[in-house]
């Protein structure tokens, strides 16, 4: 059991419930932060408890800068500073560019972007006294290679990157490494909304010729997590399947 | 506390959280130039000012801050001295 405290937000199912699971499982206390699906969180902390892990549910909008202040003092309080972050909070709005309203360009980069500034600005004073840090951001594939209807989404998902290379750069030095992980096609909800017609046209694209599980891309993030990865910093680790994109 | 106390107690932070020669820092030492702390290095040391002073010092005052008097000025104000 580590005495280290992960904080993965918008971790109540998909991909962040598979790295709050995940990281639990690697012996780390988890601070399961979800904005409004309590019952979902509270399964994800009880899936963890009865495992032998340590885990609270915490609720806060993390493109909110008090609510993250607030969910900062409210782990403290409970679990300890965190030495893990994993920045996976994520949400879509998908439309042609053209069409595409202000709001909708906001929202998606203050949830997806704007919440890893905030959420990293928080964390790093601890990871500095301690001299130790894991800050990891989901990004995506389409942030990296873009996506028609996912203008916003993918310019987001690709400041993740710039996000994580420019802080690497700046903390390497205290023992703190940052990187993203970009998964590709992962069955999860968002995924289940696409309709058969994209699945069957995305298949033949993926190599591995399937869509990944959320724990496959959370084994990249428990690694990345790790002791073992001290010498990997300002890296994008791309978990699809190699999809031809 | 006095004035000579807060500066021996920077002194002390400085080479406890920063790992400098103690006869490197002199009051009129400059962070960058003479003891070559790198910015990161400055926010590092007021975060363990704020700690240990039970202060707070915002990034506006803390930009200021080039030498180690100055921080010692900062921190005096702050706390009342």
């Amino acid at each position: 059991m580590s005495d280290r405290v992960a904080l993965v937000t918008g971790a109540s199912r998909g991909i962040g419930r598979a790295i709050a699971v995940h990281l639990a499982a690697d012996g780390n206390a988890v601070a399961v932060n979800y904005r409004t699906r309590s019952d979902a969180a509270d399964e994800v902390v009880a899936t963890i408890l009865a495992a032998g892990g340590r885990a609270v549910a915490i609720a806060a909008d993390v493109g909110d800068a008090d609510a993250v202040a607030g969910l900062m003092d409210e782990i403290g309080e409970t679990l300890g500073p965190v030495s893990i972050l994993v920045n996976n909070a994520g949400i879509t709005d998908d439309n042609l560019l053209l069409r595409m309203k202000p709001e909708s360009w906001d929202r998606v980069i203050q949830v997806n972007l704007s919440s890893a500034y905030l959420c990293t600005r928080a964390v790093l004073r601890t990871m500095l006294k301690a001299r130790w840090g894991r800050i990891i951001s989901v990004t995506s594939v389409s942030g990296l290679s873009g996506n028609p209807g996912q203008a916003n989404y993918a310019a987001a998902k690709a400041g993740l990157v710039g996000l994580a290379k420019s802080v690497a750069k700046e903390v390497g030095s205290r023992g703190i490494t940052v990187n993203a992980v970009a998964p590709g096609f992962i069955e999860t909800d968002m995924t289940n909304q696409l309709g058969d017609a994209v699945r069957e046209a995305a298949l033949p694209a993926i190599a591995v010729g399937r869509f990944g599980t959320p724990e496959e891309v959370a084994s990249a993030v428990g690694y990345l997590a790790s002791d073992a990865a001290g010498y990997i910093t300002g890296q994008v680790l791309v978990v699809d399947g190699g999809l031809a994109f | 506390m006095d004035r000579a106390e807060v500066e021996a107690k920077m002194t002390d932070l400085l080479v406890e959280e920063l790992g400098l020669d103690r006869d490197k820092i002199t009051m009129s030492a400059t962070f960058d130039e003479d003891l070559e702390v790198d910015s990161l290095g400055v926010v590092e040391l007021l975060m363990a000012l704020e700690d240990n002073f039970g202060v707070t010092i915002p990034d506006e005052e803390a930009e200021a801050i080039g030498t180690v008097g100055q921080a010692v000025d900062v921190v005096m104000e702050k706390i009342g001295g």
